[in-house]
């Protein structure tokens, strides 16, 4: 008994030292030395600066800016809102939106007030920021169809593709729609003082789509579409 | 649902089907110590190791002392594991973000060591602000390895003493541990982890990274030794995710080939071990009718959850959503689900991992459907036994045939026998009691954590009214029992106010009751398995004649699902009624 204790504890030991220590070594040196980019988390970086990864969604946000012309403070931090010339990624169940540090699920069950209560919160974000209201006169409280600012085929909430407002698995979802991004190009086209062709152009062209043609479904990935439409500046071309 | 979806799952089924075989032979020939083309590269690696465990490969064990090694194997890897997290403050490299990681306490340990011994996989903690890279990688990520071979040890043993024509040993502990180890599980693992660099799944040990958004907002992203430790996981039935959202995390599974792949390395080993089976026992069309019975319960479930999913919730149709498909979105019930991978690829990914004891997840089940979520449930319903884990499946689908062996021999009115060897009364007994032991363990430490205030202080607030509660502490321990660790997510056995385990608290009840029933629900049948394992084994062979019940033919399929429906139904019915049954027939919301 005693030597077979003494067995497992030795047998133990040693595959600890192989499978703990030198299976993840080797498999991080081949990796650094084959896909040194991909292995370090795909990042991405503009003028020298790291600003992200292209596989991991961020927030686009910008400072409220109060009445009085200053930006808006609560609890010593500046309050932030959707910046209307950004793509915006889907809902987040992160804390704060887009958490790369600290993922969880959002939780949201399917026969949930709470859940109803999250979707339309999400839904009237959606529709203020995308439908023909433009965005910085709408109130959470209400709106009306009045301008045709933005997408003038979005007024209500069944028009609105599902990934727009249902909460993501990893709460860092980089990728949206098309559908999403066809509607969201409208607020950017204006905004940014483009033609709605040329932003969908970029939609089309940062569309990843499925693995070998039919694995996953086709996405857009946010991160590396701002980048690209920060990098033509705002004059419209 | 949509024409690609069913693509993606036919094509899969195809590569399943179709490459299962092969792996399985390669497999038969492993644990009958041939050579394999492994070999050459391994071999004297394989005899360093025997010399330093002190072991002699060739001495065969009755079942009485391979349990004694399984055991001991076992107990030294729990404390080993429990040192290595209880001492994590201690090492070095320790700053994630700015924060330092101590140790959890030990009520939380306690329960992620049995998680991991137990091939279950558990999480109360969440992976990347509570482990360090050392825990991650010499502490779990060993234990991902070691518990999955145990597990096939378990199986091939048994088979061995079903296939036996003399004597009453069932092989060498620690020669089935070690040729698992050498020649299926690290081999294919490297090869995956590489797949999966190449992908986008990360594999360094840097600091996390910290940077200005292109908005200006600060974001720090997670870093660390990802694929290594993916890879085991998916191919060991493990299921424990380096990250706190699992595999819907980008950085573990960043797009839809690499889920395709992840699901493949989930199901290949658990599907090709019935291969192997057929293989030991010298007959295919044995392992055909197991491997029919599975295949179907699986593909059952699936298309049931795709359905589902494809649906849409009661919550997005009370917002005035439409969930059908529309040009460029794939509509249904998104939440909790990544746009990559939309609902057919999500379905695919979480079916396949609650049937077989894996657990891991790329979308949330807490925001499954009612009827969507009740797919998971009738998985662990079944015992995991619809392709099951890395061996579990296996000896525990044997435990199923020879009921219904039994069953069937009843009904004809003749003694019933299985592969010539006479099924009597003692081996009923075990299997009967093998089979019940998780199942009850379930029922009881659900009741328990229902009934009591202890247990109920688990059960979150958020999100989840109504039957909902219910379906998540019945989940937590149905998963924990059949050692799967999926979760409806929302069970709390830990309390992390802090980054980094600071002022943390575990909850004492969840903690210590998940980890008991982990532990009696793992080694109580496999201690079962291999003594039906060892009774058989000295059985003697009779010929086969007129009067012999097939096991091999379609009726068969159809008795052995009815016996798994049964004793599933029989045992879980009422307790699913509660929660997943009441959610899939109501339209109602509940708060």
């Amino acid at each position: 008994m005693a030597r077979e204790a003494l067995r497992a504890f030795v047998a133990m030991v040693v595959l600890t030292v192989l499978f703990g220590f030198g299976y993840p070594m080797v498999v991080t040196g081949v990796s650094q030395v084959i896909f040194p980019g991909k292995a370090d988390g795909s990042l991405i970086k503009r003028d020298g600066k790291v600003v992200g990864s292209a596989l991991i969604g961020q927030q686009f946000y910008e400072n409220v800016i109060g009445a009085n012309g200053k930006v808006e403070m609560s609890k010593g931090s500046p309050v932030t809102q959707p910046d209307p010339k950004y793509f915006q990624t889907r809902p987040s169940g992160t804390d704060p939106a887009d958490n790369a540090e600290y993922t969880e699920f959002a939780d949201y069950g399917p026969n949930s007030t709470v859940t109803l209560a999250a979707l339309q919160g999400n839904i009237t974000t959606y529709l203020c920021m995308n439908s023909s209201v433009p965005y910085t006169t709408c109130d959470s409280k209400g709106f009306s169809a009045s301008d045709t600012l933005y997408d003038p085929h979005i007024t209500k909430a069944s028009q609105i593709p599902v990934d727009g407002v249902d909460t993501s698995a990893s709460g860092i979802d980089p990728d949206i729609s098309v559908a999403n991004a066809k509607i969201q190009a409208y607020r950017v086209a204006a905004v940014r003082h483009l033609s709605l062709a040329t932003v969908d152009r970029f939609v089309a062209k940062y569309t990843t789509a499925r693995s070998l043609g039919f694995l996953g479904e086709p996405g857009v990935d946010v991160l590396e579409l701002n980048l690209a439409l920060d990098a033509i500046g705002n004059g419209g071309r | 649902m949509t024409v690609n979806g069913w693509l993606q799952i036919v094509i899969f089924c195809a590569l399943l089907i179709g490459l299962s075989p092969i792996v399985g032979g390669y497999l038969a020939k492993v644990y009958m110590g041939e050579r394999v083309f492994l070999t050459p590269v391994f071999g004297w690696f394989e005899r360093g190791l025997y010399r330093a465990f002190g072991v002699d490969a060739k001495r065969e064990q009755d079942w009485k002392s391979y349990a004694k090694s399984l055991l001991l194997f076992s107990l030294a890897g729990w404390l080993i594991l429990y040192l290595i997290l209880r001492t994590q403050t201690l090492d070095p490299w320790n700053n994630y973000g700015g924060v330092k990681f101590y140790s959890a306490p030990w009520n939380v340990t306690f329960n992620t060591v049995s998680s991991f011994l137990t091939n279950t996989n558990w999480q109360y903690y969440s992976g990347e602000d509570t482990m360090t890279y050392v825990s991650q990688m010499l502490g779990l990520t060993v234990q991902q390895f070691c518990s999955s071979a145990v597990g096939i040890a378990v199986a091939v043993a048994m088979i061995r003493g079903i296939a036996g024509r003399s004597g009453k040993n069932l092989g060498n502990f620690y020669a089935d541990v070690t040729r698992t180890i050498l020649y299926v599980l690290l081999p294919m693992s490297f090869i995956a982890a590489l797949v999966l660099v190449s992908q986008g799944v990360l594999q360094n040990l840097s600091h996390y990274t910290s940077v200005d958004g292109i908005s200006g907002i600060a974001q720090t992203i997670a870093q660390g030794p990802v694929a290594s430790m993916e890879a085991i996981k998916d191919l060991g039935s493990n299921g424990g995710g380096f990250f706190d959202v699992n595999a819907s995390h980008p950085f573990e599974n960043p797009n839809g080939f690499t889920n395709f792949f992840i699901v493949f390395m989930v199901l290949i080993l658990p599907a090709s071990l019935v291969w192997m089976y057929g293989r030991m026992v010298g007959s295919r069309r044995q392992a055909l009718a197991i491997f029919t019975t599975m295949f179907v319960m699986w593909f059952g479930g699936v298309t049931v959850a795709y359905a589902a999913e494809a649906h849409g919730s009661p919550a997005q149709h009370a917002a005035g959503l439409h969930t059908q498909v529309i040009a460029d979105s794939t509509g249904g019930n998104l939440e909790g689900k990544e746009q990559r991978f939309g609902i057919a690829d999500s379905v695919l990914f979480d079916v396949s991992t609650t049937a077989t004891s894996n657990g891991s997840v790329n979308s949330a089940l807490e925001s499954y459907t009612g009827l969507g979520g009740a797919v998971p449930f009738a998985n662990l319903s079944a015992s995991e036994v619809i392709w099951g884990g890395v061996g579990t499946g296996m000896y525990s689908i044997l435990m199923y045939v020879i009921l219904a062996v039994f069953i069937g021999g009843l009904m004809v009115g003749r003694t019933p026998e299985y592969l010539g060897k006479k099924i009597e009364a003692k081996e009923i007994k075990l299997v009967a009691i093998g089979l019940l032991i998780t199942p009850l363990t379930a029922l009881f430490a659900t009741a328990l954590a229902v009934a009591s205030s202890a247990g109920r202080a688990s059960i979150p607030s958020l999100a989840a009214g109504g039957p909902q509660a219910f379906s998540e502490s019945f989940y937590a321990y149905l998963s924990q029992s059949n050692n799967n660790g999926s979760a409806f997510a929302g069970y709390d056995g830990y309390n992390n106010p802090n980054v980094g385990n600071l002022h943390s608290a575990g909850v004492t009840f969840a903690d210590l009751l998940g980890g008991g029933v982990m532990l009696l629900a793992r080694y109580a049948p496999i201690l079962f398995a291999l003594a039906i394992g060892g009774v058989l084994a000295g059985k003697r062979v009779s010929p086969v004649g007129l009067g012999t019940m097939r096991t091999d033919n379609g009726t068969f399929v159809v008795l052995l699902i009815g016996v798994i429906v049964l004793v599933g139904a029989l045992t879980f019915f009422p307790a699913l009624l509660l929660g997943p049954i009441v959610q899939a027939l109501t339209g109602h919301l509940y708060s």
